[in-house]
């Protein structure tokens, strides 16, 4: 029997759905009674910390998230950029860690799925998907397992239902030990005049259901994301919600058929909080309300109470409205496909959500207490003591004996290694649009039926969020424009994934706070808004956080494919140019983890201004085509980004020569730094281009990576050969350890 | 000259074929969605693409074996028209026994996508005339049941009548028997194959060794 009443609220049950004594009164006092079990469970999922954004709003709200470009910024199911020639990019990013972390493969399988509904909800169709990981060095027999599977369950989504993943980024780190970070990004393409919202407006319209059966699978997973894991033997975990790549192509064929038709006045796909959240946010937005039918609901199991089908999770389900008297135009569509549909409510006017069910009314809330009224938390944010400790370190120059031995050991870092392990489980060419696929510095695809492409990238280097969260936060932006840039595209864009420890410790608060503010002040100097984003609080296990993780996903328009510009060398001759110059940066660096097995003192620092000027001039070379490859510095520094320019490119060595110390100029992390090579018939106007372009040395046809300081000492001479076995072969050395 | 391409639910590759036939050889191409297969008859030539028909349930191709287009098809391979199944289409024609052979696993257990250099070693047949016999050239592809398997009989029989077209060349063979990567039935106008031509026909999407694939069928039929 379900609790009454009077027992949800003297038995204090609304506790165990992660709702507080507060939070409780001011539902009450939201409804002007007492609300019963199954209203608790409303509240609690719509205010959960995923749904509602109760912590973080105040934060989320400095983003700058306006511009030229802009139809549609955060609050949707993703968010729209204009493109040009009538079309417009549609993409968001979303977190999945906590499923993740319990059934690594459905986890991330589901997580992927829940992004591709939130795009193709929009009325956009899906046309690439990117993944941001995060996981334990793989020392630990548990975390190898929870990367091989979210691997295959990515895989096994994006390849199913046919959509390429072209780009991502993988990082490791014992702070993700059992706690994985697992984001997942789509683009989608849309014309203008097809977006949808999710709106339930116009009295009397029909509301209706399509896809997959309601079951009592991922209830009230919503709110158990919003909460810290505990590793505890024997510890009964929810029934996890699992993901069917194949019946998600369907739903998407069947409703981008019908976002085509003028019949359809809102959809919007149920995603966390399921039936619960997208009614009652389609109601409130469209200032409407809804009353649904439960008994109408198909479900996949008996005896399912009104609280269970509101609260389950059960994958690839869509909520839409349709005019009234034109069902049978949306019930031809999804047969065609094979697709479950029913009418299960419709549009009323008294902004309510109402919820019948055998007869009786089970619930009865407004939808904008729902949606809208949320607590909204001014958490206590506090400096933490490690930051002043470190940022009051004098930074020196790390020992190093070996140059080249230091030079294969960075390589051989899981970090920095090479992704192939990764990305040749998943199907990155599907769809034939794929122009550069993962293993360059972005992915680029086509924009159909056009000259110009569209180019992703996500990035975010935690370890100088932590120790400096508001430039680690800046240099995350500003490496993803990086990415772009050297790939031949300009930014115009980004979404986010904010994964972060509990928000109720004031310092861990502070991180968020200041990586916002650093995100924020980049996003001005590089000109890309915030268009769409996601947060994902409480990622501790034992109470101790994962480093601050903001990763931003952003996307840049490539005016024209001939621009598209790749990592490896092309050819030998070809002069290699170093933009910018190395100095003192090894705090949270690859090498200071190598050398002392942890991070301190202060991040890279980074001057906005000078990387706008940096990004502007070499894309402004590489729109005039003066430059035949580019890339980026980033972990590991100037060493690591020559190899991979070097076995990328199937044959070719490099000699060059560099100024400055030698472990600062091979090793240190220095930010707004380009590594680029450009035919000796473009030198001149590349360096009147590129005003602090300087040459280095020469692309070679001998297969060698040889790097001299100034007074013609060597510092590492090597075959390609020998470098690039480290590089290539460490994932699956580290994956091959004996369990 | 009218392509069909026959769309199973979940043939997510339907539109690489589409736009390799219709956008890059500028040839009339028509998405048959499989309740309508009855339809086939009216074209010259189908294409069984890939993807994950049905999910791949129970097992990759099996169940669109199963489905009432089969009938169609079959009719249709049957009339001597040529039809090429690649991907999760020459699981299906397997499945179907409209070309010899099973595919299995993937011998590492997982889903490879990359590209492979494959041998043409039979340049006599209707889908590669325009190549060269022992040519070698190279194709993505993208699969986790690309391991073919043969009894040792039936191979024997498929080496005297010249029913093995491509080989891989390289490592990258899946495990497969006589590293065969596409075969034709002993009739020659089926043709299934791993490899993916339709994602090699433009310069710009880094390959161009499938384009002549197509060509060969076009002069076949012209």
């Amino acid at each position: 029997m379900e609790p009454n009443t009077q027992q949800v609220k003297e038995e204090k049950l609304y506790r165990q759905m992660g709702m507080t004594d507060e939070e409780f009164e001011f539902a009450e006092k939201s409804l002007g009674r007492l609300p019963n079990y199954t209203e608790t469970g409303l509240f609690s999922a719509l205010w959960s910390e995923h749904c509602s954004y109760k912590s973080s709003k105040p934060i989320l709200k400095k983003f700058p998230t306006s511009g030229e470009r802009v139809l549609q910024g955060p609050g949707e199911g993703a968010g729209i950029v204009d493109i040009g020639d009538n079309q417009a990019a549609v993409f968001k990013m979303e977190s999945h860690n906590s499923p993740s972390a319990i059934e690594p493969f459905i986890g991330a399988a589901t997580g992927a799925g829940g992004v591709l509904r939130d795009v193709f909800s929009m009325g956009a169709r899906p046309v690439a998907l990117v993944n941001s990981l995060r996981f334990g060095d793989l020392t630990k027999a548990r975390d190898r397992f929870l990367f091989k599977e979210a691997v295959a369950g990515i895989a096994s989504y994006g390849n199913g239902i046919g959509i390429p993943t072209i780009a991502g980024e993988a990082q490791f780190d014992n702070c993700y030990s059992t706690r994985p970070l697992v984001n997942a990004m789509a683009v989608g393409l849309i014309n203008h005049e097809d977006i949808q919202k999710g709106r339930a407006a116009g009295v009397g319209n029909t509301v209706m259901y399509a896809g997959a059966t309601t079951g009592r699978d991922g209830i009230h997973g919503a709110t158990m994301s919003s909460a810290e894991l505990t590793v505890e033997e024997d510890e009964e975990f929810p029934v996890m919600q699992a993901g069917d790549p194949f019946l998600e192509k369907l739903v998407m064929d069947a409703c981008l058929e019908l976002a085509k038709s003028d019949a359809l006045i809102g959809m919007q796909d149920m995603g966390a909080a399921g039936l619960s959240s997208a009614s009652a946010e389609m109601a409130s937005s469209a200032g409407y309300g809804v009353e649904l039918n439960l008994d109408l609901v198909p479900q996949r199991e008996e005896g399912m109470t009104a609280y269970e089908m509101m609260l389950s999770e059960s994958q690839e389900r869509m909520l839409f409205v349709i005019e009234k008297g034109r069902e049978q135009e949306a019930l031809d569509i999804f047969d065609k496909y094979g697709v479950e549909a029913v009418a299960i409510g419709h549009v009323t006017d008294d902004k309510m959500l109402r919820l019948v069910h055998k007869g009786e009314v089970v619930a009865e809330v407004p939808a904008d207490a729902l949606a809208e009224d949320a607590p909204v938390y001014y958490k206590e944010s506090k400096e933490p003591d490690y930051f002043k400790e470190f940022q009051a370190m004098e930074m020196t120059e790390p020992k190093v004996s070996d140059y080249k031995e230091t030079l294969k050991a960075l390589l051989g870092r899981p970090s920095i290694a090479s992704k192939k392990w990764i990305y040749e489980q998943f199907d990155t060419h599907a769809r034939r649009n794929t122009v550069v696929a993962p293993g360059s510095s972005a992915g680029v695809i086509r924009v159909e039926g056009t000259n110009k492409g569209l180019a992703m990238t996500s990035d975010c280097n935690a370890r100088y969020v932590y120790l400096d969260p508001e430039t680690g936060g800046k240099i995350a932006v500003a490496e993803a424009a990086r990415n772009l840039v050297s790939s031949g595209a300009e930014p115009i864009a980004l979404t986010d994934c904010l994964n972060f420890g509990n928000p109720d410790k004031p310092e861990v608060f502070w991180q968020f706070e200041k990586s916002a503010d650093g995100i924020s002040a980049a996003c001005l100097a590089l000109d890309s808004p915030v268009i769409s984003g996601n947060v994902s609080m409480s990622n501790e296990v034992n109470g101790q956080a994962v480093y601050p993780t903001p990763t931003i996903g952003m996307v840049g328009l490539v005016h024209d494919l001939s621009h598209t510009t790749t990592t490896e060398f092309k050819a030998a001759g070809d002069v290699i140019y170093m933009i910018g110059e190395a100095d003192l940066a090894f705090g949270g660096s690859e090498l200071q983890q190598l050398l002392d097995g942890k991070i301190t003192g202060q991040a890279p620092t980074i001057d906005l201004e000078v990387e706008a000027v940096r990004q502007k001039a070499l894309l402004a070379a590489i729109q005039e085509r003066l430059v035949s490859s580019a890339t980026d510095l980033s972990e590991g520094g100037f060493a690591v980004g020559l190899c991979e320019k070097v076995f990328a490119s199937n044959g070719l060595g490099a000699n060059v020569t560099i100024p400055g110390s030698a472990v600062t100029a091979l090793f240190s992390e220095t930010q707004s730094r380009f590594l680029v090579s450009v035919k000796e018939e473009h030198i001149e106007a590349f360096e009147s281009t590129v005003k602090d372009a300087v040459k280095i040395g020469v692309v070679t046809d001998d297969e060698k990576i040889s790097i001299k300081n100034k007074e013609n000492v060597m510092l590492i001479e090597g075959t390609v050969e020998e470098f690039q076995t480290e590089w290539e072969g460490a994932l699956q050395c580290l994956l091959n350890l004996e369990d | 000259m009218k392509f069909a391409i026959l769309v199973f639910p979940g043939s997510g590759c339907d539109v690489d074929m589409h736009r390799a036939v219709h956008g890059v050889l500028g040839e009339e191409a028509t998405l048959i969605w499989h309740t309508d297969a009855k339809r086939l008859v009216d074209y010259d030539a189908v294409f069984v693409p890939g993807g994950a028909s049905y999910g791949d349930y129970l097992r990759p191709g099996a169940l669109a074996k199963g489905s009432d287009a089969m009938r169609y098809l079959r009719e249709f391979a049957q009339s001597g028209k040529p039809v090429v199944g690649v991907g999760n289409g020459f699981q299906i024609l397997a499945e179907a026994n409209l070309v010899p052979g099973a595919l299995l696993q993937n011998k590492g257990l997982k889903f490879q996508t990359g590209t492979s250099k494959l041998i043409v070693e039979n340049a006599t047949s209707q889908f590669t005339s325009e190549y060269t016999k022992g040519e070698e050239i190279t194709l993505p592809f993208a699969h986790q049941y690309g391991n073919y398997y043969v009894d040792e009989e039936t191979l024997q029989e498929m080496e005297v009548n010249h029913q093995i077209i491509f080989t891989y060349q390289d490592e990258q063979d899946h495990g497969s028997v006589a590293k065969i990567a596409g075969v034709i039935n002993k009739e020659g106008n089926v043709l299934g194959m791993m490899p993916l031509p339709e994602r090699a026909v433009e310069e710009i999407l880094g390959h161009v060794d499938g384009y002549r694939l197509f060509k060969s069928i076009l002069k076949k039929v012209e």
